[in-house]
């Protein structure tokens, strides 16, 4: 029997139409992979997640102006600069010797090499810090558990190139996919008091970062007491700005209970206490 | 002189006749502004990122350009057999030699004016400066690196079997250079002796082409090299030149010519 060409092609596609009608449904849940909304773990899946820090590097490496250690040199053991400086950190002259990881040219080619090469550690500013940004947003898609890349992002929108709005919203993507960390809160917090003055907001946005350290493990509360005496630090502030002398004193010998320092909240304990003690006692006046 | 800027001009022609440029600066220039039209958090004066991108794409296809045009300049002309009718004429071997060279050095340079060109106009559309001084010190520091691994295939043109297996090899020689050239001294000092003395030779003894990377010079603004640095690297460059065309001068002249 001689089947036509023609024919065969047919029936080939209606096989392949009909398969495709009954497989779409079931192939969906073949794959996790499909299913997601970022790209990167569509192609990559979780090995996107060996990418991630090496895009985190690159915000440092952009953050020193590509004046960064390579495999080979020796470098200071210790979190990354950019990091440091996101918590506020200033250099120190000490810290400037440590990160010299070029030292004294070891030979004329080397000490010619430098003509061609960054040799100068400087830290980028006046808001070119917005060039390490896209080097964190594709941390982020790529390992959206990476909690630095959101806090770090945040302090350099909110701090440096007053971008409250998208630190916010950077934010608040860095919660959704990780719902339960202290540190996007204290951040989210910072954004609210530090840069729209927003009192309400900020208190309910640390009170609920308190409530998820409470929420944790005894000994990951244990690892994150710093957080916590963050929270009450902060949250005394808040309430002196507020008005709520009283309620700041609270805050603040609730971390003078479990800070390293106790001495230095004292002084601001005595600060808010002053400024209590000059207020003028209200004076029941007469209604009749 | 004048036969080998003839020699010269034909492999230029064929560089413009053959679509490896077009590809490649296509294809870097839709990556380029691809990248740049990812919008960052709103901020539409983020670049260095695009000038990152855009550089290296640029790097890896001169290297391209460079290396696969050089590589079958010799070869094909003795597959071809149409090396008999041209040292019938009366050019020697090491005119023909210096002719390759220069076509190939020069049509590369050529493609390098229109990659910074392209560059220069997608940075500074963004960026609104020009900083023509430190792009025409990346340039003309890429365009001598680019002698030299010229130089370098076309000596492993003269002793590799196919243009292929120059390719690789060359391409790996470089990007090892490249990669390891500053680190090299760095890590012979922390290997034990015999090694730390061969590590140490090969370091003094190999050709430093990370010297001629000024990519983080233009990245992050950081101005000029001084002119003196960049003189002597072009003598540098030059003297290295000169040594591989020499070698292959001397591996040609007395090759059989018959495949």
């Amino acid at each position: 029997m001689k089947i036509s060409p023609l024919l065969l092609l047919a029936a080939l596609l209606a096989l392949a139409f009909t398969l495709a009608t009954g497989l779409a449904s079931r192939a969906e849940n073949w794959s996790r992979r499909t299913k997601s909304d970022n790209i990167f773990s569509m192609m990559f899946g979780d090995g996107r997640k060996l990418f991630a820090n090496q895009f985190f590097v690159m915000a440092d490496v952009y953050f020193h102006s590509g004046y960064y250690p390579s495999i080979f040199d020796k470098k200071a053991e210790g979190e990354k600069e950019i990091i440091s400086a996101s918590h506020g950190n200033k250099e120190s002259e000490e810290d400037e010797k440590k990160e010299d990881f070029l030292g004294q040219p070891k030979d004329w080619i080397d000490a010619f090499g430098r003509n061609f090469r960054v040799t100068q550690h400087t830290h980028l500013e006046n808001g070119n810090e917005r060039e390490v940004l896209p080097w964190l947003r594709l941390a982020a898609a790529l390992d959206p558990q990476k909690i630095e890349t959101y806090t770090v992002g945040a302090f350099f929108l909110r701090e440096h190139l007053k971008r409250p709005d998208q630190a916010e919203l950077f934010l608040r993507e860095g919660i959704s996919h990780n719902p339960d960390n202290c540190d996007l809160y204290m951040e989210l917090g910072r954004v609210y008091f530090e840069s729209y003055h927003a009192l309400d907001r900020a208190r309910n946005v640390w009170e609920l970062g308190i409530k998820k350290y409470f929420a944790l493990k005894p000994d990951e509360q244990k690892d994150n007491k710093i957080i916590y005496e963050g929270f009450l630090v902060r949250l005394g502030y808040l309430e002196d700005a507020a008005g709520n002398e009283a309620r700041a004193i609270e805050r603040f010998r609730a971390a003078q209970a479990i800070s390293p320092n106790p001495q230095a909240l004292q002084q601001q304990i005595d600060a808010v206490q002053k400024k209590l003690d000059a207020q003028l006692p209200v004076t029941p006046q007469k209604l009749f | 002189m004048n036969k080998i800027f003839a020699l010269a001009s034909v492999v230029i022609k064929e560089l413009y006749r053959r679509k490896d440029f077009y590809v490649l600066f296509v294809l870097t220039a839709l990556l380029t502004v691809a990248a740049g039209a990812v919008n960052f958090f709103h901020d539409e004066k983020i670049v260095r990122y695009i000038k990152d991108i855009c550089l290296l794409l640029i790097w890896v296809s001169a290297l391209i350009i460079a290396i696969v045009t050089t590589a079958r300049q010799i070869p094909a002309e003795r597959e071809a057999r149409t090396i008999f009718p041209l040292l019938a004429k009366p050019v020697s071997r090491g005119q023909v030699i210096a002719g390759k060279f220069l076509g190939c050095w020069l049509a590369t340079g050529v493609a390098l004016l229109v990659f910074y060109f392209f560059f220069a106009l997608i940075v500074g559309s963004r960026e609104q400066i020009w900083p023509v001084a430190s792009y025409l010190q990346a340039l003309w520091m890429q365009w001598f690196m680019l002698a030299i691994v010229i130089a370098m295939v076309l000596l492993g043109s003269i002793y590799f079997a196919a243009p292929s297996s120059t390719t690789t090899i060359t391409f790996v020689a470089v990007i090892g250079l490249l990669l390891l050239g500053s680190h090299l001294k760095t890590i012979a000092l922390q290997q034990p002796e015999p090694m730390q003395s061969v590590l140490t030779a090969a370091y003094f003894v190999m050709p430093h082409l990370e010297w001629y990377d000024l990519r983080d010079f233009v990245v992050y603004d950081l101005g000029v090299v001084p002119l003196r640095a960049l003189a002597l690297a072009t003598v540098y460059a030059s003297a290295w030149t000169g040594f591989f065309l020499g070698l292959t001068w001397l591996g040609f002249r007395r090759r059989s010519l018959n495949t």
